[in-house]
């Protein structure tokens, strides 16, 4: 069969075997068998040519409604922020994006250096002193911090806010059968924060970590400064998941006193990707560097004193310390990593603060409109960087209410009630700096229009 | 110190910007005046400021001193560096794959909902599985999630089973992600030819046995001849086997685990299904089950209605739970679904003959001049043992890092364990017969090198942007990020 990336011709094939010895590929699988062999083609989707498969993506892609159709009022996590062109460029560039793992550092200096510098990046927007190579997501990152937590403390339970992101949640209470570890979550107090009394007494002299989220699902603001006493009286550590685009504005973890930051770098530049790959990152104070999961590079000189970029600490991994590594992550998000990174140098130190504090702007903007509308309600009073929830009046129908938004051409919020029963009649909604005044103008007369 | 190549933030000019940014529509309030001082940034991150060619030539720069599948051979052993093909990543860029949000209305994202149910069904068919989850973002992902539904299972028939079996050969996340599940491992030794000790595993398994992890072929290339017995062992004891799919690239459509009496198996996407490695990710680790492990997968799948529509599945009461955010990796399932339509099962099938013939063929003609680990026939990949080196002081990382100047990418080195100085290659079925003819010559040089002038190989490579790095000052004393601000 000839195929355009099966260079095999049937005189390659002849001689090869000859060289073998062998009478026929088939004779190169004699190892497998009988009575496990496949006999016949499989019931599997059948080849088409480049053109019919481009068709046939298009269309499978056509029947989706995108965001260059649709003004997105969705967040929850994942936002439509404005990518900067170059980055798609900088992440095709098959160099990067065809290589694996820099196992070899001569020949992988470009993404060696190129994670060293995302470890940088990571570092000076969460104020942390250590940063690693990339998680999978926030929510595993997130995850992998409780069970950092739990090591270092050798201790056994772990608090978690309610108003941590519900997915990231349900990953760490698989995360946490698996380490026998136990999860006590603690509810929200009426401005749309955490409970502090409740948090205050949900901490055990055996709380591993108290795990929060700021802004938090919600989009509320946490009053990190008035949580950190409570866990670091009691010998736990404080681990805060974060979203890095705020905190061009927002104080940094290391500031507020966290013994490990976590996030999802999707809004750094990433494609939402029906919610992958993004990019998890990773950040602890200096003692609990050699507890870190995953890649780190470190920076080093060759035989000639020249600075290059290696990966180091590696004792901590799987490949080395096999059952006894601190986590089982190999392959992880370099590519996004890289891409967050771009989006960082594009962005700098002014543009990172611009567009965090636009977002601020487009949001409360937003929230006004709500406010003034009449059918919509703030129930939460705390502040937010850019994503708040509004309540919808008593029976409406939040399905009926986004399927008829898409048709006027917006995608609406999130639905709460699915995660939160209490929260029934509730929608959060998103606004970045790619929402225009005039879409969030019609967006809410929409809304009203419809209710 | 002699930097020759500056980081981005030693580039840093104040007043220069790469960005641009909407101007302000709505009222222009201060950040301060809607969140609390104590909550604002004290100190700005002090991220560089650069224009737009510094940003592309920069990392322009970067990806020349890097190699990747595009610039040349990358036999590196169970990574399976096969060409990434470039239709995948057009179509995954696609604003109706790319800007799309996990939490849209079903209606809205019904060719999104297609894709992912055609592609549960189209690795379970591979697989000989009866049911997929997409959720897993990476091979050691799937692992573990393998194990917590295998886990879930043996809980659900009132068992505790503690005990994850794992030959000494395996990847070393076998082990890793055993113990995040919540296992000890036992660690079986192979026999002298490279293959599970039938009688060691007999003693092995008991009434605490979850489950044998098991990559096969092995990761010595070599497929477990007596698999059938090896999973009538672990099932009479009342554990259940896990397919790492590694190696899956060796017998698409030619054998499938599900027949072999594996009950959980998962694909590295990245590997099998030509999704490109990133630099080191992002991967897709799919979990395949078979029916009694279906009620534990986790939530949602893809589900199909009578009428038609696709929709998220959440309803699986006792599923496990959820593994990561979202959707997986969809972006890597878009490529991977684009994969197996450019082949179908012939092609795939074809994919795997070809990428055994390689092997094979590599196998013999190195042969005479490194020490094969376990002769016979391989399937996509083999092991070398650079032992007879040793003689001249020269060992294998001296012969990867001499590959380097014939503009290659070593093989994997020193893994798997179970082989003195060894070099696991994997050519993979994307290889030109000269691409391999001209690699071989490279390595029978090297051995010839090596005995020859043995310093020639011990000094390599001489061509990088680097020499030989100082690994061990590196982890000694850390420096791990620029500390620029």
């Amino acid at each position: 069969m000839k195929h355009r990336y099966l260079p095999m011709t049937e005189q390659d094939e002849a001689e090869m075997l000859r060289t073998i010895g062998a009478e026929s590929v088939e004779e190169l699988f004699r190892d497998i068998p009988r009575s496990v062999r496949y006999e016949g083609n499989l019931p599997m989707s059948g080849a088409l040519d480049e053109a019919a498969l481009l068709k046939h993506m298009r269309r499978l892609a056509g029947r989706n409604a995108d965001f260059d159709e649709y003004a997105c009022f969705l967040g929850a996590g994942i936002y439509d922020h404005h990518i900067p062109v170059v980055a798609n460029h900088i992440v095709s560039r098959s160099e990067f994006y065809t290589a694996y793992t820099p196992y070899q550092p001569e020949i992988s200096q470009g993404e060696l250096q190129a994670i060293f510098e995302f470890q940088s990046y990571v570092c000076e927007l969460t104020g942390m002193k250590v940063a690693n190579a990339s998680m999978y997501d926030g929510a595993t990152a997130l995850a992998e911090a409780a069970a950092l937590a739990a090591g270092a403390t050798r201790r056994r339970r772990i608090v978690v806010s309610r108003a941590v992101h519900p997915e990231a949640r349900q990953v760490l209470r698989v995360t946490a059968r698996g380490l026998g570890l136990e999860i006590v979550e603690v509810g929200c107090a009426p401005d749309g924060t955490t409970d502090l009394a409740g948090l205050e007494a949900a901490i055990t002299g055996d709380t591993a970590a108290v795990l929060v989220q700021t802004p938090n699902f919600f989009g509320c603001l946490e009053d990190v400064r008035a949580i950190e006493p409570l866990i670091h009286a009691r010998k736990g550590l404080l681990v805060l998941s974060v979203n890095p685009l705020s905190l061009g504005l927002l104080e940094s973890p290391g500031a507020l006193g966290a013994d490990i930051a976590v996030g999802d770098a999707q809004p750094l530049g990433i494609p939402a990707s029906f919610g992958g790959p993004t990019c998890g990152f990773f950040a602890v104070t200096e003692p609990l560097m050699r507890r870190m999961p995953g890649r780190i590079v470190g920076q080093t000189v060759d035989s000639e004193g020249r600075r290059g970029f290696v990966l180091t600490l590696q004792a901590r991994e799987q490949h080395i310390r096999r059952e006894k590594a601190t986590s089982n992550i190999c392959s992880n998000q370099a590519l996004l990593a890289l891409c967050a990174s771009v989006y960082l140098s594009v962005m700098g130190k002014e543009g990172i603060r611009e567009t965090a504090l636009l977002n601020v702007r487009k949001s409360h903007y937003a929230s006004s409109l709500a406010a003034a509308g009449g059918k919509l309600s703030l129930p939460f009073s705390a502040p937010f960087f850019n994503e708040f929830v509004v309540k919808l009046p008593e029976g409406a129908d939040i399905g009926a209410v986004n399927g008829k938004l898409l048709k006027a051409g917006f995608i609406g919020g999130c639905d709460l009630g699915a995660a939160y029963p209490e929260l029934k009649g509730h929608l959060l909604i998103a606004v970045t700096e790619r929402r225009t005044r005039d879409e969030i103008e019609s967006f809410f007369r929409e809304m009203e229009a419809v209710l | 110190m002699k930097p020759d190549k500056a980081l981005i933030f030693e580039l840093s000019r104040p007043g220069r910007a790469a960005y641009s940014l909407p101007e302000c529509d709505v009222p222009e309030l201060g950040a301060d005046s809607v969140i609390p001082a104590g909550l604002l940034r004290a100190k700005r991150a002090e991220l560089p400021e650069v224009y737009e060619v510094d940003v592309i030539r920069h990392y322009t720069e970067l990806s020349r001193r890097n190699f990747g599948v595009d610039n040349g051979f990358y036999p590196l052993g169970s990574c399976t560096m096969k060409y990434n093909p470039k239709l995948n990543e057009d179509v995954a860029r696609f604003p109706g794959f790319a800007k799309l949000h996990p939490y849209q209305p079903e209606s809205s994202v019904q060719g999104a909902l297609e894709l992912l149910h055609t592609l549960q069904s189209d690795l379970a068919a591979l697989t000989g599985m009866d049911g997929v989850t997409l959720q897993p973002a990476a091979g050691a992902h799937g692992e573990w999630t393998g194990l917590m539904l295998i886990r879930a299972y043996h809980e659900s028939r009132g068992e505790r089973r503690t005990k994850v079996i794992v030959p000494d050969s395996s990847h070393g996340t076998n082990p890793a992600s055993a113990a995040v599940a919540g296992f000890e491992t036992v660690t079986l030794k192979s026999d002298e030819r490279g293959m599970v000790d039938l009688e060691a595993l007999k003693a092995a398994v008991d009434g605490d046995t979850a489950a044998l992890m098991l990559t096969n072929p092995s990761t010595l290339g070599l497929f477990e001849e007596r698999i059938v017995e090896i999973a009538d062992i672990v099932h009479e004891a009342g554990g259940l086997l896990y397919y790492d799919g590694a190696n899956s690239n060796a017998i698409m459509g030619i054998a499938r685990p599900g027949d072999m009496g594996f009950d959980v198996v998962h694909l590295n996407l990245h590997k099998t299904m030509s999704t490109p490695h990133g630099g080191g990710g992002p991967g897709a680790g799919p979990v395949g089950v078979k029916s009694k492990l279906l009620p534990f997968l986790p939530v949602p799948t893809v589900g199909r209605r009578a009428d038609g529509a696709y929709f998220w599945d959440g309803d699986r009461p006792q599923s496990i739970g959820r593994v990561k955010a979202y959707c997986g990796n969809f972006g890597i399932l878009v490529r991977a679904y684009a994969y197996i339509r450019t082949y179908g099962p012939e092609g795939l099938r074809r994919v795997s003959e070809c990428a055994v013939l390689n092997a094979n063929y590599m196998m013999h003609r190195l042969a005479p001049y490194y020490d094969v680990a376990f002769p016979g026939v391989c399937k996509h990949e083999f092991v070398l043992s650079g032992k007879r080196l040793k003689a001249f002081g020269v060992r294998t990382l001296d012969v990867a890092k001499r590959l380097l100047d014939f503009g290659y990418h070593p093989p994997t080195i020193y893994f798997p364990l179970n082989v003195e100085e060894s070099m696991m290659i994997e050519p993979t079925e994307t290889e030109s017969k000269e691409t391999l003819d001209a690699f071989i010559d490279a390595m029978i040089r090297i051995a010839e090198e090596a005995e020859t002038d043995p310093q020639l190989v011990l000094d390599a490579p001489y061509t990088t942007v680097v020499k030989r790095l100082d690994e061990a000052t590196a982890a000694r004393k850390p420096v791990l990020n620029c500390s620029c601000g």
